[in-house]
């Protein structure tokens, strides 16, 4: 109990939620770092997907090709980049931090896009075609909102991983949340890397909920029950 | 230039490191296949569970989705005040573990679902009672998904334990993180490299003994191509 008074105690330090290094700052830090990452993995990945399920050509060998990526442990590439002078100083850390979690977020988005973009009933596509819509409309009529839900469950679970792993930013000189982890284990001041810990954990769980409320949001209302169900028999979206 | 004074990868350092590099291989084989390992007792009767009674399916998916959600990191270290901050096994273990959970019972509750009612039918028409029917029909027709989340939840703990070197262990991490602390490109290549190359190893190996635990079904990927 002594412990988790002291952890108590140091949320309670109005010192911890002013400043620089304070709560509020790291969080945005955090939040901001985590944001543009999503939206850059969104754009590039979803782009892919998109591109590559519309016109169905050459999918599977991007999917595999994404999915082999992932075994690559992001620390080894966080920590690759931030140490090229190139890289290194760029943006206090973010530039090294953005480009290595970019890396790790595509994947889950661009396989999820594709299999959305694949999972459009090709009756439904051909019925559009068969209406005389062109195929800009298909794609953006047809296409992209059955597919939503499953690009959205991507994003959820990029943004998850990306979350989690941003605070590995911390190690590797950016300052967010992860900061008080990092510092805290290092310097043996364990009620600081609990604290952080809270937080982060914290974060973690506000973006998947967040997410999670706009995935049900863009599902359109007849899809619910059969995507979620559809959703449910596979995996859960996270590794 | 990019990479300046410091080559993007020196062999030397492998050859005169050799020892060192074994060591962190053989630590991070252990830290990956001893959480899988504990992660699969676990979740095959709570999957078990979970299929047969919807009362325990909620908390179950509840608590594992909830394990998941936690930044590595930060889990490692909520461990800290009861097993230990630094180099501790009990930790790194735990939060391991934690991971697979989601992904092995959510794989081996869907197998279940996927078994045939016909399957079913015939082995209660046969006699079975529903033990026997669980243990010698749904369960090996569950194995193929059994194994899609075995290599699935093998990938993810090998990529993980390389975050435990933060803690005092990891494995493969340690290379890592001493290539950054001396900036220096080869030890992280070499942690980076070992470690695909190791999930790559283990991802065959699963192939190959679904092939024989299951010869009647053709190795499964991950659900329609997630991961």
């Amino acid at each position: 109990m002594h412990f988790l008074s002291q952890v108590f105690d140091w949320f309670t330090t109005s010192a911890n939620w002013s400043g620089s290094q304070g709560i509020p700052q790291l969080f945005w830090h955090q939040l901001e770092l985590s944001a543009t990452v999503v939206a850059t993995a969104l754009a590039l990945g979803g782009g892919l997907g998109v591109i590559l399920g519309h016109t169905g050509r050459g999918g599977l060998v991007a999917v595999n090709a994404a999915n082999a990526f992932r075994a690559v442990p992001t620390l080894a590439l966080l920590t690759l980049l931030a140490i090229q002078p190139a890289i290194s100083l760029k943006w206090n850390g973010f530039l090294a931090s953005w480009l290595a979690l970019t890396a790790l977020a595509i994947p889950p988005v661009l396989t999820n896009t594709y299999v959305g973009m694949r999972e459009v009933d090709a009756d439904v596509r051909d019925a559009a075609k068969a209406m005389g819509l062109t195929g800009a409309q298909v794609l953006l009529r047809v296409e992209a909102p059955l597919a939503a839900p499953f690009v959205m469950a991507g994003v959820r679970t990029a943004a998850i991983e990306v979350v989690a792993t941003s605070t590995l930013a911390a190690y590797v000189s950016f300052t967010d949340l992860g900061t008080y982890v990092i510092t805290g284990l290092n310097t043996n001041n364990t009620v600081v890397a609990f604290s952080g810990a809270i937080l982060v954990a914290v974060m973690a769980g506000m973006v998947a909920g967040v997410l999670g409320l706009l995935t049900r949001a863009v599902t359109p209302l007849p899809l619910r029950r059969r995507v979620r169900s559809r959703l449910l028999s596979t995996r859960p979206g996270l590794a | 230039m990019l990479f300046g004074t410091n080559p993007f990868f020196r062999w030397s350092y492998v050859t005169s490191q050799w020892s060192q590099i074994q060591g962190d291989l053989v630590q991070h084989i252990k830290l990956s296949l001893i959480a899988v390992a504990i992660g699969t007792a676990i979740s095959v009767p709570l999957s078990i569970l979970a299929w047969r009674y919807r009362v325990v399916r909620t908390p179950v998916f509840a608590v594992a989705s909830t394990l998941y959600i936690i930044p590595s990191l930060a889990l490692f270290v909520f461990l800290g005040p009861l097993t230990g901050f630094v180099a501790s096994y009990e930790t790194a273990e735990i939060a391991l573990v934690g991971y697979t959970l989601l992904i092995l019972i959510w794989n081996t509750v869907a197998g279940l679902e996927a078994v045939p009612a016909d399957a079913r039918e015939a082995a209660t028409a046969l006699g079975y009672s529903p033990t026997a029917a669980l243990v010698r029909v749904d369960l090996p027709l569950a194995l193929p998904y059994v194994f899609a989340g075995l290599r699935v939840a093998m990938a993810t703990v090998i990529g993980l334990v390389t975050v435990t070197a933060l803690i005092g262990l990891g494995g493969l991490g340690q290379q890592i993180t001493y290539g950054f602390t001396i900036g220096y490109n080869t030890p992280i290549i070499v942690g980076l490299v070992f470690s695909i190359v190791l999930a790559a190893v283990f991802d065959l190996l699963l192939v190959g003994a679904q092939r024989l635990a299951v010869p009647w079904s053709r190795a499964r990927r991950p659900a329609n191509g997630e991961n």
